[in-house]
Parts: structure tokens; C-alpha cells; sequence
């Protein structure tokens, strides 16, 4: 008889998923934080779980940052229950799209930008995936790029305060080890 | 470390600055631009009745089976003034400025429509 259980080999989890995991539960957390909060239009949302996503990248990297975004997109569609709705790709484009000028960042130079450049291009990736996305599928309309000026408005401010934020966070984090 | 805080650096200004500017070209070129520049298309009947800049103020009476369209274009806008339509969806929908808007009166066949100077132009990306 064979035992399938009895199987040597495991999957362990390393210190660094477990760090990853712990980021993406916070991530998920804020995801949810800013579905609750009330927004004065349609699509402006503060972002929060950029913040997680920032913290990532600055403190493990570009692919840890990939990982811990992805890990939120999905369990937020799946605690919002809307995982494989409009809403759960438009999120899935935003999050590609920060990733994606996130990848590029790294090729600016450290001593000008700080975080907070980083923060004001992961939100106007988001801004900008989203907004391809609706045009290309959701709203395949030219009225769409009408909604562009207030959302980059919005974008700015809140890639802005949510930069502030992970900066702050990130020196205090570095204060205490 | 200075102060509780934190210190934007030159590039974050930088980008802070530009995105400020993208915002502000973006409200320029994309809401008041496009509303004001183009003309209006006047059709009866389904065939077009006349077009005539939005910039001239003007009233238009259109024929249609039930009787007369009243138009007016003032200040750059557009709208149905009266119409003999017994839903009066057209006269509800008030002023249009913008590229792309319509107000049908489908009972009498009367249209109006708000066409750019260019349509894709300001919207090339």
C-alpha cells in the first residue's frame, strides 16, 4: 500500500515568504480599509496598500514587491468577493501598471528621489492601467480620457501623502534596529 | 534626520512638480479646451439640417412632423429650447458643451449634436 502522505519532501516556507506573506496580509488589510472609506467620485481611493507595496520594494526588492502586490490584488478580490469582476482587473491593471514604472524607478538615481518618487510613479502607473484597461475594454469610448484630469489630480495627492507615509515609516523602522 | 518630517529630495520636487503641471494641462487641454472649440450639427428628418459654430449665438427653428424644433446657441453652448415631443426628453437634457454630446428628439426627428473642429484631435495620446 502506498502512503502519499508519507512523502519526504516538504514545502518550507523560508523566513523571507514568511516576511512576504505578513506584508501581503497587511496589504490586504489596507485593500480593505480603502474599499471601506467613503470616495467623492468613483475611482479616487487613497491607495493604502501602496504603502505596503513601497515598503517592499525598498526593504527586499522589486520581486518581493511584485509578489506581496499580487498576493493583496487576489486576496482582496477574494475578501471583497469580487475576484474576477471588472473591479478585481481593473485592480489587477493598476497593480501591473504601478509595478511597471516601479521596475523602471530603479533605473533612477538614489541620491535625487526618494520614496516619494517612487510612491507619485506607482500611483500614476496605477492610474494609468486602469484607465487603458476601461478604454480598451470596459468603456471603449474616447469620453473616458475625460475622467484623466481629475483622477491624476487625485493620484498626485495620494501617491504624495502615502509616499510621506512610507518614508516616515521606513525611517522609523531603521531608528529601531 | 531633521525634524519630525521627512525631507523631499530634488528629484521629488522634480516630479512633484511636473505631475502638478500634467495636471494642470490635462484640465486645460482635455475639460475647457474641447468644450468650447467645434460647432454644432443641426439634423431633421435624419439628414443634416445645417452646422454652425458654437461661438455665434443663434436660434434655429427645425421642421419636423410634429411641428417646429426650437434651438438656441449661446455662449458656446447648445440646447433644445422647445419641442413638440410629448416626453420632452430632448429640452430636459439643458445646455450641451461638450465634443460628442446629442440631444435627440426622436418623436419629431429632430437632432442636435456637438461635433469638435477636429474629433480625434485634441484626444491623440
Amino acid at each position: 500500500m502506498i502512503h502519499w502522505h508519507s512523502d519526504s519532501r516538504e514545502l518550507l516556507a523560508s523566513n523571507h515568504d514568511h516576511h512576504l506573506a505578513s506584508l501581503a496580509a497587511c496589504g490586504i488589510v489596507l485593500a480593505l480599509l480603502d474599499a471601506a472609506l467613503p470616495s467623492p467620485l468613483p475611482g479616487i481611493k487613497p491607495g493604502l496598500a501602496n504603502i505596503v507595496t513601497l515598503y517592499a520594494l525598498a526593504r527586499l526588492g522589486w520581486r518581493a514587491a511584485v509578489w506581496v502586490s499580487l498576493l493583496r490584488i487576489l486576496g482582496a478580490g477574494l475578501l471583497l468577493g469580487s475576484l474576477f469582476t471588472p473591479g478585481f482587473w481593473l485592480s489587477l491593471a493598476g497593480g501591473g501598471g504601478s509595478l511597471l514604472l516601479l521596475a523602471l524607478a530603479q533605473w533612477l538615481p538614489r541620491r535625487g528621489f526618494s520614496v516619494i518618487s517612487y510612491s507619485l510613479l506607482a500611483a500614476c502607473g496605477h492610474l494609468g492601467g486602469q484607465l487603458l484597461l476601461a478604454r480598451g475594454w470596459l468603456i471603449p469610448h474616447q469620453g473616458v480620457w475625460l475622467l484623466l484630469p481629475p483622477l491624476l489630480t487625485a493620484a498626485t495627492v495620494t501617491g504624495l501623502l502615502n509616499g510621506l507615509f512610507t518614508l516616515q515609516l521606513l525611517e522609523s523602522a531603521t531608528d529601531e534596529t | 534626520m531633521s525634524g519630525r518630517w521627512p525631507r523631499l529630495l530634488a528629484g521629488d520636487w522634480l516630479l512633484l512638480l511636473l505631475l502638478l503641471l500634467a495636471c494642470g494641462a490635462s484640465f486645460r487641454w482635455l475639460w475647457w479646451q474641447q468644450g468650447n472649440a467645434g460647432e454644432l450639427v443641426l439634423s431633421a428628418n435624419g439628414q443634416q439640417f445645417t452646422h454652425w459654430p458654437l461661438r455665434l449665438d443663434h436660434r434655429f427653428e427645425l421642421p419636423g412632423p410634429l411641428g417646429i424644433t426650437v434651438v438656441e446657441v449661446r455662449a458656446g453652448r447648445a440646447r433644445i429650447v422647445s419641442d413638440p415631443s410629448p416626453r420632452q426628453y430632448c429640452v430636459q437634457q439643458g445646455w450641451l458643451s461638450r465634443a460628442g454630446e446629442t440631444a435627440l428628439c426622436l418623436p419629431n426627428r429632430t437632432a442636435i449634436s456637438i461635433g469638435g473642429q477636429s474629433q480625434d484631435d485634441s484626444l491623440a495620446f
